[in-house]
């Protein structure tokens, strides 16, 4: 029964990927560009929760170096989409360097070398950042996000600085988010389910213990840091090109910050609960939009407050570290079998 | 560089420097008790600069009242902030309370624009820290010398109050072993909440002095000098308060000197700390005085 079982999992997520992606397909001809928007930042955001569950909620290295990647491969897309018109326009105060004022690459590709980058600032920000445990990896990794942050400022030539870059083309899509939130979301779940995946959840649980019974602690995290800053930095790509303008201020740790708050919200641990919660976080944002603008009564007019929304959510993530520190789901995972035994009592 | 010139910075860099001790001892006493980044620590800090802004520009009160008015108030930050944030998470996994130290920060800076508004205000100098000498061709800004005095005043104090008071022993005992502490009979709460009181006050008079120097005010000004300032604190020793102190002034002058004398790097100044921090971890991970903690993760 549990191997007849195990195959209609497969069968029922595969055809729900595809309903999915029809309904996808058929959101991006007609739903309004305002909605669709959300739901690419929805797909973008799970992205970065999944990932930041790999480092954080597997493995359990706490890593604030989030932003740091998404500029990465926010930059390295923007430059390599944009076309040498588009960039000798936004380069005005110096003119760009050589090979990259000429170039102009398919999106496919720059987001697979923008993927390349990322992995390869991983392995280097990841080599000295894992040496440390628990809040000292926390500062340090911040602290490679900040430089990484002050070198795009301060390099005029390559990243046109803090003016930042314009006109980027807005390829990302409904089909490009979510096809590659699905691929994350897939290989994150088939690599916690390896044997790599219980030497991550070991290591989470005792480091010392784990080494003792001969798990390669360092690379062990190493390579989970590194997988999940390849997919963080694809994601910036991702990101750059919807947003459509980007400059180093958007990548302070603010961002970072907004990934803690989902996975926290979510549930450290479970890639469920970060896909939910970042439908929720996304969604609660814009719901509360209003806040920030101008409410209108009748003829009275409330003053709306910048920030107010901002408030409101750090006032909940703090309840929910109080009160519901599990998060949505915990550490508990959607499966299929959890919803047949539901509907089969509802039946019953 | 002429001597005068070299002189000229070393005062700047000491004055800044001071600044950066008052907020690196707030971390450091923390850090030293709950091994906890109090992330708040900053915006604590920014807080303390617009109370008192706003005790002098719309209730008009006088620096000597309007000053230690805002740093009653830090203070009384500081220990609700323990109080709320921190304590009810002292049983659980220590990343919690690093998550929920982050909660807090997003929430006070968060509220200080929507109370305070985002657009910069101008903090008033008032006369008295306006002056400048001139000392044999080094200009010296009264607020310069004002800083450095006051900031030695305090210090002398913090040492003194820690290593021979009642309290400064307690706080020493919970530092080096929280459980066999509370078993000799150290009231954990009381001296949880001064560590914060005392740190936040520190924060709050290096707030006044900062918004003095720098007179501009925006709700995000603590965040940048709270991260320098941590730095700081690892760079001396974390959990060591001279260590703290040290870290400060070191911290304080490497910036002012680079930034005088490599130019060309200036705008990547902000990152310097960062390597500093980066690279005194890796070659002495106990700072400059520090001591071994057990890192518990």
């Amino acid at each position: 029964m549990g191997r007849k079982n195990l195959l209609n999992d497969k069968i029922l997520s595969w055809i729900s990927v595809a309903l999915l992606m029809l309904f996808l397909w058929w959101a991006q001809k007609h739903l309004d560009p305002y909605l669709r928007r959300l739901l690419n930042l929805i797909a973008i955001n799970i992205i970065w929760a999944v990932t930041f569950n790999l480092i954080y909620g597997y493995t359990g290295q706490f890593s604030l170096g989030h932003a740091g990647f998404i500029a990465i491969g926010a930059y390295v897309t923007a430059l390599l989409t944009m076309s040498p018109d588009q960039k000798a326009q936004n380069f005005f105060l110096a003119p760009c360097i050589w090979p990259l004022n000429k170039i102009q690459m398919p999106f496919l590709l720059s987001l697979i070398i923008a993927l390349l980058i990322g992995a390869l600032f991983g392995v280097l920000i990841g080599i000295p950042s894992l040496q440390f445990r628990g809040d000292y990896m926390a500062i340090v990794t911040l602290g490679f996000s900040e430089i990484l942050r002050v070198i795009i400022m301060n390099s005029q030539r390559v990243t046109n600085g803090s003016l930042g870059l314009k006109g980027i083309p807005e390829y990302t899509n409904l089909l490009w988010s979510w096809g590659w939130a699905i691929i994350v979301i897939y290989i994150t779940r088939r690599l916690i389910h390896s044997s790599y995946g219980r030497a991550f959840r070991a290591i989470q649980d005792d480091e010392i213990a784990a080494e003792a019974i001969g798990i390669r602690v360092f690379s062990h995290k190493l390579f989970a840091f590194t997988v999940a800053s390849m997919f963080v930095s694809l994601s910036g790509g991702l990101f750059a090109n919807l947003i459509g303008t980007i400059d180093p201020n958007l990548f302070s740790f603010f961002l970072t910050y907004q990934v803690v708050i989902i996975v926290v919200l979510g549930g450290v641990g479970s890639i469920t609960g970060s896909v939910l919660a970042s439908v929720l976080y996304v969604s609660l944002f814009e719901l509360l939009r209003p806040l920030d603008a101008t409410i209108k009564i009748g003829s009275l007019a409330l003053p709306g407050r910048p920030g107010a929304r901002m408030v409101i959510i750090s006032v909940i993530f703090i309840i929910v570290i109080f009160f519901y520190r599990q998060g949505l789901m915990g550490s508990k995972e959607f499966s299929w079998q959890w919803l047949r035994t539901k509907l089969y009592r509802r039946e019953a | 560089m002429t001597l005068t010139m070299f002189l000229q910075h070393l005062i700047n860099g000491i004055s800044l420097g001071s600044i950066y001790a008052l907020l690196a001892i707030g971390y450091t006493m923390v850090y030293g008790i709950l091994r906890l980044i109090n992330f708040a620590h900053g915006d604590i800090f920014m807080m303390g600069a617009y109370i008192a802004f706003y005790n002098c520009v719309t209730f008009l009160l006088p620096w000597y009242i309007a000053f230690p008015i805002a740093i009653i108030f830090t203070t009384l930050l500081g220990i609700s902030i323990e109080r709320v944030a921190y304590r009810p998470l002292r049983e659980v996994p220590r990343i919690y309370c690093l998550i929920s130290a982050i909660g807090v920060s997003l929430l006070l800076e968060n509220i200080a624009i929507v109370v305070f508004g985002g657009r910069p205000k101008a903090f008033p100098c008032p006369p008295i820290f306006s002056q400048v000498w001139d000392w044999g061709g080094v200009q010296v800004p009264s607020l310069t010398l004002y800083t450095i005095i006051v900031t030695l005043a305090l210090l002398v104090a913090v040492t003194y109050l820690v290593y021979n008071t009642k309290i400064g022993r307690a706080m020493r005992a919970l530092s080096v072993d929280f459980e066999t502490a509370m078993l000799m009979g150290v009231n954990v709460n009381e001296v949880i909440s001064f560590t914060f009181a005392l740190g936040s006050a520190l924060a709050g008079v290096g707030a006044i002095m900062w918004s003095l120097k720098f007179p501009q005010l925006v709700p995000l000004m603590g965040v940048w000098p709270g991260l320098k300032c941590f730095i700081a604190a690892v760079v001396g020793g974390i959990g060591n308060i001279p260590g703290a102190m040290l870290g400060g002034f070191l911290l304080g002058l490497i910036e002012i000197l680079i930034v005088a004398f490599f130019e060309k790097v200036a705008g990547l100044k902000y990152a310097i700390a960062y390597l500093a921090l980066i690279v005194i971890l890796f070659i002495k991970p106990t700072g400059i005085l520090g001591k071994i903690y057990e890192q518990k993760a």
